[in-house]
């Protein structure tokens, strides 16, 4: 099979710039080293964050980037700079990690505080997350809500606006001092991914 | 299985999650619709970035070793901005590419051409008070790939941009102009609007061309999405 996509001699109009794939080779180039440690080692109350990126069949996906964003435990949401080891007690709001040989990555972070909607809605503590791959021509975007907090997740209102049977997509499961989320980017049990970009 | 809606696709001009001339989207795109939260603080805001972010050799990519990269010397500049023309300040700009022979430094690329021991390939800066960024690297080579019959990539060279928030964060390649291989590329061609997809494409540039040195592209790049940061002044648009 070969392709031919007609070509026209066209001027680009302006506008936001489109998205293109990460593609498989991103690794000599964005990981580093402290990505994964958002919280210091001495950081009371740390958690681990973690899971898997799998695929429309349940394979794992091992060239995937994730990325997450979130408030500090106070809700605070400010943060200079994304490279070198925060102090040991320190936090900062970025992590990257890159997925490992079986779609797994792992994040050492805090449990966020909780962090209004624009309007002043309260929300319950969330992770944005977003993934990134081959075959993902932009990255997928998400939420990280939390299985312990059954009341502020009750009001969610991005919860509220998700189909009963998919909430659970949304939501990270606690256990021994860590949170497990895995990210289904297609099929049976797909997780919600939100479109955060068109407003 | 439900088909990906028109919600998949922002403002129609970004690609498709699915698109099936690019295999690896068949078990990666998402299939169901996505859903849109209620404008947050945490979506609105990004990181910050500071002097311990880069290097001053970063921008270079000629200089990362003891000896001259081969290849054509060129300089890539630009300015990134939002889509209200207010420059994206300050922000990181991360760039990583193939070497002249089109080979990847990365350990999966299994390219029959050479390594070039003076040339990674990555390369990082932040952009200026006005928005704008300048690299010095090697023009990449095209390279084949296994998506389709003698499959090759037209030469690209990766960004990734961070704009002030969430919403602006951006994966992209910057494509060369009258490139021969955009015709049988799925990932290029994964743009459907030619407008948008033009976006893509560098300009040569040779009022940046320096004389017996490099020549010149300018690449421009708009980020989409809102943030949370106020308008400084009215002087800020242009």
């Amino acid at each position: 099979m070969t392709f031919s996509y007609e070509q026209h001699d066209v001027v680009a109009s302006a506008g936001p710039t489109p998205s293109q794939t990460v593609g498989p080779f991103f690794h000599y180039a964005l990981p580093y080293d402290a990505g994964p440690r958002l919280a210091g080692a001495g950081r009371a109350g740390a958690i681990t964050l973690s899971g898997r990126v799998l695929d429309g069949e349940g394979a794992p996906i091992p060239d995937a980037m994730v990325e997450i964003w979130q408030a500090d435990e106070q809700g605070q949401l400010e943060s200079v700079g994304v490279h070198g080891e925060v102090g040991a007690d320190g936090f900062r709001n970025f992590g990257r990690c890159e997925t490992t040989a079986d779609g797994g990555y792992r994040f050492r972070t805090v449990k966020p505080g909780a962090v209004q909607t624009m309007d002043g809605v309260q929300q319950a503590p969330h992770v944005a997350m977003s993934v990134f791959a081959r075959g993902l021509l932009r990255q997928v975007v998400t939420r990280v809500y939390f299985d312990d907090e059954p009341t502020a997740n009750a009001t969610d209102p991005l919860l509220a606006a998700v189909a009963p049977d998919r909430r659970a997509t949304l939501t990270a499961t606690g256990g021994d001092g860590g949170y497990r989320f895995d990210v289904r980017v297609q099929g049976v049990d797909e997780t919600v991914f939100l479109d955060v970009f068109a407003r | 299985m439900p088909e990906p809606t028109e919600s998949h696709v922002r403002e129609s001009l970004d690609p498709a999650y699915r698109f099936d001339d690019y295999r690896s989207t068949l078990l990666r795109a998402p299939h169901q619709a996505l859903v849109v939260p209620p404008p947050g603080l945490t979506e609105l805001t990004g990181p910050q970035f500071g002097e311990g972010d880069v290097r001053d050799t970063d921008a270079d990519l000629t200089v990362h070793s003891d000896g001259e990269p081969i290849g054509e010397r060129i300089i890539v500049h630009g300015r990134v901005a939002d889509r209200d023309g207010r420059p994206i300040r300050r922000s990181l700009i991360e760039l990583w590419q193939a070497n002249a022979a089109g080979r990847y430094i990365h350990a999966i690329d299994q390219h029959p051409a050479p390594l070039d021991p003076h040339f990674t390939g990555a390369g990082r800066c932040l952009t200026d008070d006005d928005g704008r960024y300048r690299f010095t690297t090697i023009k990449p080579g095209p390279y084949p790939w296994r998506n389709h019959d003698n499959a090759w990539r037209p030469a690209h060279i990766h960004f990734s941009l961070f704009g002030r928030a969430f919403t602006q964060r951006l994966v992209t390649q910057m494509y060369f102009p009258g490139d021969p291989l955009f015709y049988q590329d799925p990932i290029y061609n994964s743009v459907r609007d030619e407008h948008a997809r033009k976006r893509l494409v560098s300009a040569y540039d040779h009022a940046t061309t320096v004389e017996e040195w490099a020549t010149g592209y300018r690449f421009d790049i708009v980020l989409g999405g809102a943030d949370a940061t106020p308008f400084e002044d009215g002087g800020d648009l242009r």
